[in-house]
């Protein structure tokens, strides 16, 4: 496969970048939803040193959206702030998994929210982003290889810390050995959809953008069977829906009318 | 020994074998010298030091919850990233002097979970400011610009603070706070130049955060509230300037930038009278400010009640981390 250096040049074929504009989707949104969902725990972790830990990860992460919807708005999707801002749920790409509330109540409000959800998921999608993200260091449509590339530096320390996280509370308690566990089981019936690339998928192969969903599952698979003390039999479902085909829950309306709020307050002006 | 009593008042009932080494302690301090964790020190300046620093360390970390608010609801990336940054660097100067505490209760016994329950049964205090409500996004850059300005003002009064510890941690904890109030002009400066609603936002903003910000400093003497450190915190050379001093150095440098933007503070009466070369302006309400500080402020419940549920909430998680550590 040829190397495409510009965004120019990825504009020409049709296919080509109605690919590639699919691929970027879905990984801004992820990250996107993710960073949100990391941004309501502040100041509610565990320990101090996680809350520290863990809004740094979260601010890296809001970094990495926004270099792919810079990568959007150079592929003609439109300026960065509104991809974030103002698209409805049905055109987000991001995995429905990623958009499940942190736990009971509101960031705001009674924030019953549950720390092995959070460890659970987290480790999940840091592996996720990481066999993705090696993929896309390799893909033909340059600017992504390269923010790819730029991006696994910082990640390599994120994927760590919720591995010691994981690793730890599985080896602890009784208790939190079974709150993992069930966390675990839950994320089997619905993390389904992150592994899938959506209708797009072949031409994303064929064109060098990223290797094919079977290849993803299977490195994933890989890396969490190393770490999950316990993974399940039975095989991944989508229960919640599939967000690569956009289709989401109410979960993400609430994230989207919050994270937008004031951005809807008046979107013309400058803020 | 010295036993500290209510608002700042000691007794002292030292020993005698304590005068030498008190005498020895001052000349050092006088000299300039910093105090180091191990060394000896008389226990009124422990107990001043554990009673300020732990309740800095826990403002920094109770101060994330105001501004928190607005976290998610950053409206561009950059300003998420930014606001992300900023309260990320609060937790950080937290936990920084929650050590610097913990190192100086470690005589006593007590940790930082003692600090964490003194918190919420009351006994610990938190800064005035982080009682209060936040309405709009415009909060989040007066936070930022007037709060950590405030902030700077007073943290610089301790930056040659007698105790090392606590004097390293503040010259990092400062130098971070200049980019914060730098981040708070920058979503300010926005609003002033934007539309007539983010305008109207903005001076909203100052409006309701102007008598917290001249609170900020505390009473000018321990008449009007009962309570004022300052004379101790003098004594024994943690900090220089008096409360009034450094509301005047605050006045000094932010009524200019307020007036600059056009923009107004609620208190007619407020001039710089040249004479006396000092601020005049109104007195803020000091019996609303203990109300506040006793946490009977408009969110201090709010606020606390988020500080229990994370720490009843999680319970499971640091009894599992009780467990020896697997690499």
């Amino acid at each position: 496969m040829t190397a495409i250096e510009t965004p120019e040049q990825a504009k020409q074929d049709r296919t080509y970048h109605e690919a590639l504009v699919d691929l970027v989707y879905q990984f801004a949104d992820d990250d996107f939803i993710i960073s949100f969902r990391g941004s309501e725990w502040l100041g509610l972790a565990p320990h101090i040193e996680e809350d520290v830990a863990f809004s740094s990860i979260t601010q890296n992460t809001m970094g990495h959206a926004f270099l792919f919807y810079q990568l959007l708005e150079e592929l003609g999707e439109g300026d960065a702030n509104s991809l974030a801002h103002d698209r409805r749920p049905s055109e987000r790409k991001n995995a429905v998994y990623f958009e499940k509330k942190n736990g009971q109540g509101t960031y705001l409000e009674e924030p019953y929210y549950d720390w092995a959800l959070t460890v659970v998921r987290q480790y999940l999608y840091e592996t996720f982003k990481k066999v993705k993200l090696e993929a896309a260091a390799k893909s033909s449509y340059q600017p992504l290889a390269a923010t790819a590339q730029k991006i696994l530096m910082e990640q390599t320390y994120h994927l760590a810390h919720w591995k010691m996280w994981v690793t730890q509370l599985q080896h602890a308690t009784q208790e939190a050995k079974v709150r993992i566990q069930s966390r675990v089981e839950e994320a089997w019936k619905e993390f389904g959809d992150a592994l899938e690339l959506g209708s797009k998928a072949i031409d994303m192969k064929k064109l060098g953008l990223l290797c094919g969903e079977d290849e993803l599952k299977q490195k994933w698979l890989q890396e969490v069977e190393q770490h999950v003390a316990s993974v399940p039999t039975t095989p991944l479902e989508k229960c919640l829906g599939n967000g690569r085909a956009g289709e989401h829950t109410e979960d993400l309306k609430q994230a989207i009318n919050t994270l937008s709020e004031v951005y809807q307050s008046d979107r013309e002006a400058v803020w | 020994m010295y036993n500290l009593v209510e608002h700042g008042i000691y007794t002292k009932e030292k020993p005698e074998e304590d005068q030498e080494k008190y005498k020895e302690f001052m000349a050092r301090i006088e000299a300039g010298e910093k105090i180091e964790a191990d060394d000896w020190m008389p226990d009124e300046y422990r107990q001043t030091l554990i009673k300020l620093i732990s309740m800095h360390g826990i403002s920094e970390i109770m101060g994330a919850l105001p501004e928190k608010e607005w976290v998610p609801k950053a409206p561009t990336l950059k300003r998420k990233l930014g606001i992300m940054a900023k309260v990320q660097d609060e937790m950080g100067h937290g936990q920084l002097l929650l050590r610097v505490a913990e190192d100086l209760m470690a005589p006593y016994g007590k940790d930082r979970g003692d600090v964490m329950e003194d918190l919420l049964k009351g006994d610990l205090k938190f800064h005035n400011v982080f009682h209060m409500p936040t309405k709009t996004w415009a909060d989040a850059g007066v936070i930022g610009w007037l709060v950590d300005g405030a902030a700077i003002i007073s943290q610089t009064n301790m930056l040659d603070a007698s105790y090392g510890p606590y004097q390293r941690a503040l010259q990092r904890i400062c130098a971070e706070e200049v980019f914060h109030a730098q981040h708070g002009e920058a979503i300010i400066m926005a609003l002033a130049e934007g539309t007539e609603e983010q305008r109207k936002m903005l001076q909203d903003a100052v409006n309701r955060w102007w008598p917290a910000l001249l609170m900020f400093f505390g009473p000018a003497s321990a008449e009007t509230t009962g309570s004022s450190k300052q004379e101790v915190t003098t004594k024994y050379r943690i900090r220089k300037s008096s409360n009034e001093e450094l509301r005047q150095a605050f006045l000094d440098k932010y009524l200019p930038r307020v007036f600059a933007l056009g923009l107004s503070v609620p208190d007619e009466t407020v001039h710089y009278d040249k004479e006396q070369e000092r601020w005049v302006y109104q007195q803020p309400d000091w019996n609303e400010f203990k109300n506040i500080i006793n946490n009977k402020g408009p969110r201090s419940q709010e606020r606390l009640r988020l500080r229990e549920i994370a720490f009843k909430n999680n319970e499971w998680v640091r009894e599992a981390l009780a467990q020896p550590a697997i690499s």
